[in-house]
């Protein structure tokens, strides 16, 4: 089981970024997501949207060259490679659910064996907002989630999510640092495994109930 | 017809109660001359429509520190302590709406729609209360229209008939609010002769646009 936080952090960003294809457009949501930009395979030409108006998200800009008339979605200063293209926000959100973005990376709190996504609130305590994700969520092709396996030992894949959802029935794949797995017609398969990791292990910081594929392999990063 | 006005005539316009709308995201494209304005008028009771709360010292943020806002929509507010103790405190209403849901009913009320349909909430808490509609085997919820009496709009280059184009990623909301709400003033961060932008380049026709006003350099 591999416990180093980076190494965690690493392991999951590589693998996300090898779901990704040629020509394929991609939001990344805040925090983690953001780190699978830096890992995009070579060849790959994928474009980045940033929902608050553009596709063509660059790299951050260093101090001097700062425009403040672009920021991303988080409200970073931002940069926009050639080609990129800016928008109102409901062309933005057209793109994102008219079948026009190819993928979307976001985090988790918890997911569940439905491919039940909660990402957006914890009553009580944390009530930021959905901002874009519910719309991400229900309109991306592909919903990747990106996340540590558990939260302070505690299983975040599980049976039923008990915080309210961002979107029901949506998650199509999940990769921590333990493994890959996929939402299917019979429930969530653990397709791959990362080094240093058992099957018993993941299962026993799994809730959800947990098909082990029959090619599982070790993870592929 | 003279658009052009002063800080003070547009201030005459402004009153407690009223719901006005801001462009802007995180404080990115915001009018902020037009909101600071508004804070040394001491207007209160604001009902407000941005897509955030900005941060406690940017954008419509402020409004919310100094206690004048009675209600927000918008779609996120957590880059704003003060918008979470209000709202937990119930001193201040606070209505999220999907980022895309909020665009798409701005725009609603803009184009005379009677509102949309998204799937966007399907499944979730925005469902309740709202009206669920099936077409051709697919659920989706009807959001309605959402119009302000005000629309405070941040504009990059504006002519003098109020023609507006928007740089970059400042462009998000302003031009969505600019077309639904009863009075909508533009902030222009450059003011220029009219002709001087490309007819195709203009983003927001000057119909939409009631009053300009010049903002702080």
């Amino acid at each position: 089981m591999i416990e180093d936080k980076n190494r965690k952090r690493e392991i999951i960003v590589k693998r996300v970024a090898k779901e990704l294809k040629d020509g394929d457009l991609v939001n990344l949501g805040i925090g983690m997501p953001t780190l699978v930009a830096n890992y995009i395979p070579e060849g790959i030409d994928i474009m980045l949207q940033s929902e608050n108006g553009f596709v063509g998200l660059g790299p951050a800009p260093d101090e001097a060259n700062i425009d403040p008339d672009i920021v991303n979605a988080g409200a970073q200063p931002a940069t926009v490679v050639p080609g990129a293209a800016f928008f109102d926000s409901a062309t933005s959100f057209g793109i994102i659910r008219g079948g026009h973005l190819d993928v979307t990376v976001l985090g988790a709190l918890q997911v569940d064996q439905e491919g039940n996504l909660a990402n957006w609130m914890i009553p009580g305590k944390m009530v930021p907002g959905m901002g874009g994700a519910m719309d991400l969520v229900v309109g991306a092709k592909r919903v990747i989630i990106a996340m540590e396996h558990t939260a302070k030992g505690n299983p975040k894949i599980l049976k039923k999510c008990t915080l309210p959802l961002t979107a029901a029935g949506q998650v199509d794949l999940i990769v921590t640092e333990m493994g890959v797995i996929e939402k299917t017609d019979k429930g969530l398969v653990l397709t791959e495994i990362a080094p240093e990791t058992t099957v018993e292990e993941v299962l026993a910081a799994t809730e959800a109930d947990l098909i082990i594929s029959e090619n599982l392999k070790e993870m592929d990063i | 017809m003279n658009k052009i006005k002063s800080i003070e005539q547009v201030l005459e316009h402004i009153h407690d109660g009223m719901t006005i709308s801001v462009g802007g995201f995180l404080a990115c494209g915001t009018p902020e001359t037009l909101v600071d304005a508004i804070i040394e008028k001491g207007v209160k009771d604001i009902t407000l429509i941005c897509n955030d709360t900005g941060f406690p010292d940017k954008g419509v943020g402020k409004w919310v520190v100094k206690g004048m806002v009675k209600k927000v929509i918008a779609s996120h507010v957590g880059t704003n302590p003060e918008t979470g103790r209000l709202m937990n405190t119930g001193e201040m209403e606070v209505e999220l709406v999907p980022q895309g849901t909020l665009a798409e009913r701005i725009r609603a009320a803009g184009a005379g729609l009677g509102g949309v349909l998204t799937p966007t909430g399907i499944g979730t808490v925005i469902e309740e209360g709202k009206q669920k509609i099936n077409v051709e085997g697919k659920d989706y919820l009807l959001e309605l229209p959402l119009k302000a009496d005000i629309a405070l709009v941040k504009g990059s280059k504006v002519d003098k008939k109020g023609n507006v184009y928007y740089k970059k990623s400042t462009k998000n909301f302003n031009p969505l609010i600019a077309t639904a709400a009863d009075l909508v003033i533009v902030e222009a961060e450059e003011m220029v002769e009219v002709g001087e932008i490309d007819p195709s380049d203009v983003m927001t026709p000057s119909i939409f646009v009631d009053m300009i006003v010049e903002g702080r350099k």
